[in-house]
């Protein structure tokens, strides 16, 4: 009997309880909407924005494109200049070969330059996550120390360095290594120095910790099953690296396609890249219109396949499980 | 020590002088910066032998290993292995095989190419590999599991899918560290009987690393006893246990009453010894004690007799007053408090449900034993 008194008292109990289940569950909901809010706020409403200027035409004005969406004219006039937008910037980029040509110049830099500073970077992180355990700080320090310096001064530092008469071809034609200066400023080469040089970080660092957390005694094995040590880095070490491969590329890619900085200063004027015909939309055609249709399409470029891989890989997982 | 060998098999080429050792340890030593791991070791090791090193942590046994497995080169000193010196031979190409501690799977591999890489690596046709693969899943009972990927198994089945991917390459001598370390007790004395087993069945030569005495004494022919890179004793379970050479030994396996005293007489089929605290023990086996040196009598709980009246016909008997009393189902555990002040730990079988002779707390008891229960320990 005591039983059945003790379970007929038992329902207040969830009743109380349930003002501070629902409670936490606000709060946590609200831990997720604060991102999602910033991202609201810093990313898709200036995406549209530009998405909108990218639909209107240039104008002698302030701002330079037409129309305005505003309700000086009143409700219809809102809808009037609605009615406005099209799509003439984009039929535009394909009308010109300058921006395809661009796109695709920048798409192979970008591939060119992830995949040098992958070779560049894998040795590092590999090297750093094998140092011992007390050392490890203070690489990783050494890893993150450019960032410290302005990316501005850094790349023109290498102008230094580059230059005809700049530091490499004074050590190199000191050494007798070389007769004549080498020509690397203003070429090809100088934007892929500069991008290696400059997003070296952002592969070291995912490299870094995807090969540190692995076991090396999985290594060991391999090799105590009679696998040298190379084909041992190959079938273990290096697939096991690959979320840390995915991730650094992405991270050197992305930006890369973009990148103003130092195909500007380090590649001459003859580089045709898609930041820098972005910038000369802007700043010396002031065509804002079509500069921003050339940040939408370069935004859809970037985006569209890395959300097909994401989804490729997602499934991929899931079928692991 | 007659007959204590014999025990589990008919098996110890330990004690035939003519047998040819497998494994050889002539004078290793690893030193790791200062740290000297393995101390002027040298130990062999025969075909066919289950071997344990046990010990506690950073005593060296998984050094040893190691190096055997050729991940760590001696300092000095040299291993042999059916009669080659290992020195130089890199761990791909030794014929030993090893069962890491972590298991070490490969996570981005199924269980079936988990097995098979080590096949793989030697060059072994397509054919073959499925049916030794096929074989190896069947003999640790996965086959239905073939697919699958380590992280989709329990502990239990991760150990076997170690097991199988470290003995389908057939090696010569399998090197198990902690084998069974990662799992619960129920499994893991399971897996000690199913080691022992798949050991007969293979025929090969297995040295298992562990710092669990029990793991050791049920699985190993033999036994070696590490302390700071230094092996205190290799013998048999049973020697190990009841003929322990030295005060760590005894203590380290199993539990102990240890009794520091002085040799009083000795003769040659009795060994009389005053205790520190006055007490009298009579031994029939002296072991290497002289007369009026010091010597610690050692003796295991269970050969101690407890009783409310003093036994009329013992040798050794001693009295005192019941300190604790702990009744763990199977036996009961007593505490004696002697006269003296020692306390004696005795352990009695519950074999009949109801105890004739009850002893409970501050009772005055008497503690017996004969003169072959224990040993003299000089060490």
């Amino acid at each position: 009997m005591t039983h059945i008194a003790a379970t007929a008292s038992s329902p207040t109990q969830p009743a109380e309880a349930f003002p501070t289940t629902l409670a936490k569950g606000f709060v946590n909901r609200l831990v997720i909407i604060i991102p999602y809010l910033w991202l609201l706020f810093f990313f898709l409403v200036p995406f549209i924005i530009v998405f909108k200027i990218s639909l209107s035409q240039t104008a002698i004005s302030m701002p330079p494109y037409t129309p305005v969406l505003d309700f000086k004219d009143g409700v219809s006039g809102f809808f009037a200049g609605f009615r406005a937008l099209n799509f003439d910037n984009y039929t535009w980029l394909t009308q010109d070969a300058l921006y395809f040509n661009a796109y695709v110049t920048s798409l192979i830099i970008a591939a060119i330059s992830t995949v040098l500073t992958l070779i560049v970077g894998y040795p590092i992180a590999y090297g750093m996550a094998r140092a011992p355990a007390t050392v490890r700080p203070t690489l990783l320090m050494l890893v993150i120390l450019p960032f410290w310096t302005s990316f501005l001064i850094r790349v023109y530092a290498w102008i230094g360095i580059l230059k005809p008469e700049g530091l490499l071809n004074q050590v190199l034609l000191a050494t007798g290594l070389i007769s004549q200066p080498l020509v690397i400023l203003n070429t090809y080469t100088a934007i892929f120095i500069g991008i290696v040089y400059s997003y070296l970080p952002f592969m070291v660092l995912p490299l870094y910790s995807s090969l540190e957390k692995m076991d090396y005694s999985l290594v060991e094995a391999a090799e105590d099953l009679g696998c040298p040590p190379i084909g041992a880095f190959w079938k273990i070490t290096f697939p096991l690296s690959l979320p840390g491969v995915v991730a650094g590329c992405l991270l050197v890619f992305i930006p890369a396609v973009g990148e103003f900085v130092i195909p500007d200063l380090l590649g001459g004027s003859q580089t045709l890249m898609i930041g820098k015909t972005l910038w000369n939309e802007f700043f010396s055609n002031r065509d804002w219109p079509v500069s921003s249709a050339v940040a939408v399409i370069l935004l859809l470029v970037l985006t569209i396949p890395i959300m097909f891989f994401q989804q490729a890989q997602a499934k991929a997982q899931e079928q692991g499980r | 020590m007659k007959s204590l060998g014999s025990i589990r098999r008919d098996f110890a080429p330990w004690n035939d002088p003519k047998a040819k050792p497998y494994i050889q340890f002539d004078k290793v030593t690893k030193k790791f910066g200062d740290f000297t791991a393995v101390n002027n070791l040298s130990l062999t090791i025969f075909e066919r032998e289950f071997f344990a090193l046990l010990g506690a942590s950073g005593c060296g046994k998984s050094t040893l290993l190691r190096m055997l497995a050729g991940f760590e080169e001696p300092s000095a000193g040299r291993i042999l292995l059916d009669g080659q010196d290992l020195r130089g031979i890199p761990p791909y190409k030794r014929p030993v095989n090893m069962m890491f501690q972590s298991y070490a799977l490969f996570p981005h591999m199924t269980v079936e190419k988990n097995i098979a890489f080590g096949l793989k690596q030697e060059g072994m046709p397509g054919p073959d590999i499925e049916r030794r693969v096929a074989e190896m899943l069947k003999l640790v009972k996965l086959e239905q599991f073939a697919k699958r990927k380590p992280h989709q198994l329990s502990g239990g089945q991760r150990q076997r899918v170690a097991l199988a991917r470290s003995v389908a390459k057939r090696p010569k001598v399998l090197l198990l560290d902690e084998p069974l370390g990662a799992l619960d007790k129920k499994l893991r004395e399971e897996t000690q009987f199913e080691l022992m087993d798949l050991q007969q069945e293979l025929g090969l030569t297995f040295v298992v690393v562990t710092h669990d005495q029990e793991e050791a004494m049920t699985m190993a022919d033999r036994i070696a006893i590490m302390d700071k890179g230094e092996v205190m004793q290799v013998a048999t379970p049973a020697e190990i246990y009841e003929a322990p050479t030295s005060r760590f030994v005894a203590h380290f396996v199993g539990n102990v009453n240890m009794f520091e005293g002085k040799v009083a007489e000795r003769t040659a089929s009795t060994t009389r010894i005053t205790g520190a605290t006055g007490a009298q023990i009579v031994v029939d086996n002296g072991g290497e004690a002289t007369a009026g040196s010091d010597i610690v009598f050692a003796i295991r709980p269970e050969k101690i007799k407890v009783s409310s009246k003093k036994p009329a016909d013992a040798v050794n008997a001693l009295e005192g007053e019941v300190y604790d009393v702990a009744y763990l189902g199977d036996m009961t555990v007593y505490h004696i408090k002697l006269d003296d002040g020692q306390v004696v730990r005795a352990s009695a079988m519950n074999a009949s449900r109801v105890t004739e002779d009850p002893l409970t707390w501050n009772d005055r008891a008497w503690v017996s034993f004969r003169p072959d229960a224990g040993v003299v320990l000089t060490r």
